[in-house]
């Protein structure tokens, strides 16, 4: 066990020594918002957070990233012929990541890591990623993490576990992954009972705080084609400006597009997060479209985080109850309702 | 870690120009690692995402049979972007194909049954590919009576003129190919949609299996053709299209239902799609 206490200064220090072993992701403020930046571009981590506006996704799947390169030059003889781009797999950590967050990840390389195909982009920025989470001291009205699995302190798909105790943290070490990272750092003193009861006070009055709860128990049982029939659709797709804001800040959606760029005789392969919520993901050359209404994209939305992925894993819903979709929506639609009304849902 | 987004690099080796309008060509490719071919092991009703440096890549059926060797053909429709571009291409140009990609026509069940095959406009691709695999010495004895009815507009409009006539020579397939109209006297065959020619050339559904490929309006009416023959709809297979990227189950965008298309599909059985939404 190398669980220690750190006073929060000697810990930022000790992160700080780190920089040669491990790139460091931290949460860091920007403009009104809080975003996870790496700590070597100078910026000073702000662990006084409640969370990001955008997941960390995008340090582990990078909204957009080159995947091949290749010479479009005649005289060239490896012309038209894809290389994979060079990338950088060497360690990283993000450190003062929620336990959500951390959920997230494990949703997405769900996706990304079957027994079929792995990628091998993701499979190799995961498997060199350490998360030292950070306990969530006062979660918001719209945090539904215990509905989902999870908890503000939940410990599951972390490496690391930062608790803040006010003037100091204490920080658990819980995968060799994560002892290694704190090995590794400097400072600390091993961790006192009276930094467990503590943490433990804290993680039961955080979980207290939490009040919704979407039900979540008959999703499973639920018929796919009555829920995809079932009468509120329209309803709830009413307001939705397909905009793409909850697909492009949720941890958990992982759709994406390949595009080729080209720049004089030199080409990219490139991918890109894409959305559901948008007509041209499933516009066909033919120009039919099956999902050509807004209705239908809403739909799938749903129906995908909370029947397909559901039923496709057996392992809980597409979603890790962060709230950043219904926090951001600027039309205020809830997965927590729709939610609701697809696991209370009685088919005529 | 084997990278499932790389390309075999391949050469256009031929490329054929298959109709009167010239929308649609045959382009057969020739790896330039030799030792691709054999990793390019496919079974009829893949399809393979043919990938062009500079504009993209799209999925397309494969339509030579793994009896063939030394190349692999598609036929492509020119629609958009990228078929557009190839279009333009020339024999000697380098390209790659990624794959073989997604599941394949139900041949373990096929085996000992009589197949029906219907097939309309290009969508006859992996049907063609599928034809020559069963019609090779060494598997046709695997299958019980071969019957093919495969339509287009108009003569001019029919892919593989040269095989089809071929096919039509022999006793070992029943072929009944029809065109929707046509104003040349010498032609030969059926005039009629395909549903309709479905309806009087097949003739019992007993210990047959039918597989249909073409567009939607030929499969909603060709449908209720075969059901009332009585196909059991386990015994209706249907290979399905939509947009594609990753081809691998992992960019999401070919969904029906839990299902993906391009890695649980393309080939359904009319009773799976029964359970899944109807959106596609
Ligand atoms: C399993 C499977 C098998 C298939 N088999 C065959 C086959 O054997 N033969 C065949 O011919 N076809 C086949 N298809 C269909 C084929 O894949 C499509 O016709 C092809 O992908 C069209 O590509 P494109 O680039 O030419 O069209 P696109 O350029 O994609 O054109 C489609 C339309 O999408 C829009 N669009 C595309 N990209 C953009 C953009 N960046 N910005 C704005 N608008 C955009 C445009 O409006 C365009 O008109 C198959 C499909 C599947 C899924
Ligand atoms: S954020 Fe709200 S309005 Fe925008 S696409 Fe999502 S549900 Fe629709
Ligand atoms: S669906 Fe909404 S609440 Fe759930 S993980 Fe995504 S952004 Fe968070
Ligand atoms: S094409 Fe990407 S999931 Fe099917």
């Amino acid at each position: 066990m190398t669980d220690k206490v750190y006073g929060k200064e000697k810990w930022i220090q000790g992160l700080e020594g780190l920089k040669n072993d491990y790139k460091i992701y931290v949460p860091v403020k920007d403009g009104d918002f809080h975003a996870f930046m790496p700590m070597s571009e100078g910026k000073a981590p702000d662990f006084d957070y409640d969370n990001t506006r955008m997941s960390p996704k995008a340090v582990m799947y990078p909204e957009s990233e080159r995947l091949f390169e290749y010479s479009l030059d005649d005289a060239d003889p490896e012309a038209n012929i894809l290389k994979e781009s060079p990338k950088d797999f060497s360690p990283r950590a993000i450190v003062g990541i929620r336990p959500c967050d951390a959920h997230g990840f494990q949703i997405v390389n769900r996706n990304f890591d079957n027994p079929e195909y792995r990628d091998p982009w993701w499979v190799r920025r995961f498997g060199s990623t350490t998360l030292v989470g950070l306990g969530c001291n006062r979660p918001c009205s719209t945090c539904f993490c215990t509905a989902v699995g999870g908890g503000p302190f939940h410990e599951e798909w972390l490496d690391a576990l930062m608790v803040d105790l006010g003037d100091r943290y204490l920080v658990k070490g819980l995968t060799d992954k994560g002892e290694g990272f704190l090995a590794k750092m400097t400072g600390g003193t091993p961790a006192d009972e009276g930094a467990y009861k503590e943490a433990e006070a804290l993680a039961e009055e955080a979980s207290q705080k939490i009040v919704s709860s979407p039900p979540t128990d008959r999703l499973k049982d639920q018929k796919t084609t009555d829920l995809f029939n079932a009468p509120f659709w329209e309803e709830v797709a009413f307001g939705c400006l397909n905009c793409g804001t909850c697909t492009y800040l949720c941890p958990t959606c992982w759709c994406f597009d390949i595009q080729d760029e080209v720049f004089g005789k030199q080409g990219d392969r490139i991918r890109n997060w894409d959305s559901c919520m948008f007509p041209l993901f499933t516009l066909h050359g033919s120009g039919h479209n099956p999902r050509d209404q807004k209705f239908q994209r809403v739909r799938q939305r749903f129906m995908h985080k909370l029947k397909y992925y559901v039923d496709k894993y057996e392992n809980g819903v597409q979603c890790s109850g962060c709230g950043r979709c219904v926090r951001y929506c600027p039309v205020n639609i809830d997965i927590r309702d729709i939610c609701e009304r697809m696991n209370n849902f009685e088919s005529a | 870690m084997e990278n499932p987004y790389v390309p075999y690099p391949v050469r256009i080796d031929r490329i054929i120009t298959e109709t009167e309008d010239r929308n649609l060509k045959t382009f057969r490719f020739v790896f330039l690692n030799p030792e691709d071919e054999a990793k390019f092991a496919y079974t009829p009703g893949q399809f393979a995402e043919l990938s062009v440096a500079g504009k993209g890549e799209i999925p397309i059926g494969i339509a030579s049979s793994p009896t063939e060797k030394g190349f692999v053909s598609f036929t492509v429709n020119k629609v958009g972007l990228v078929t557009t571009y190839l279009h333009n291409m020339k024999e000697g140009d380098v390209m790659g194909i990624r794959g073989p990609l997604g599941n394949w026509y139900p041949w373990d069940e096929m085996e000992g049954k009589n197949v029906v095959i219907v097939g309309g406009g290009f969508a006859f691709t992996t049907l063609r590919s599928s034809i020559v695999y069963m019609l090779e010495p060494e598997n046709r004895p695997r299958f019980k009576d071969i019957t093919v009815v495969y339509g287009a507009r108009t003569p001019g409009m029919l892919l593989y003129k040269d095989e089809l006539a071929a096919w039509e020579q022999r006793d070992d397939i029943h072929m009944h190919i029809t065109v929707d109209g046509t104003d040349d006297p010498d032609w030969k065959y059926n005039v009629g949609f395909v549903p309709a020619i479905a309806e009087q050339k097949i003739t019992s559904a007993d210990n047959a299996i039918a597989i249909v490929c073409g567009p939607p309006i030929m499969i909603r009416f060709t449908q209720p053709v075969l059901e009332k023959l009585g196909f059991p709809p386990e015994r209706i297979i249907l290979s399905l299209e939509m947009r594609m990227k990753c081809g691998i189950g992992m960019c999401g965008r070919c969904n029906i239902g839990d299902k993906y298309v391009c890695k649980d599909g393309p080939v359904f059985s009319l009773a799976q799609l029964k359970q899944m939404p109807p959106e596609y």
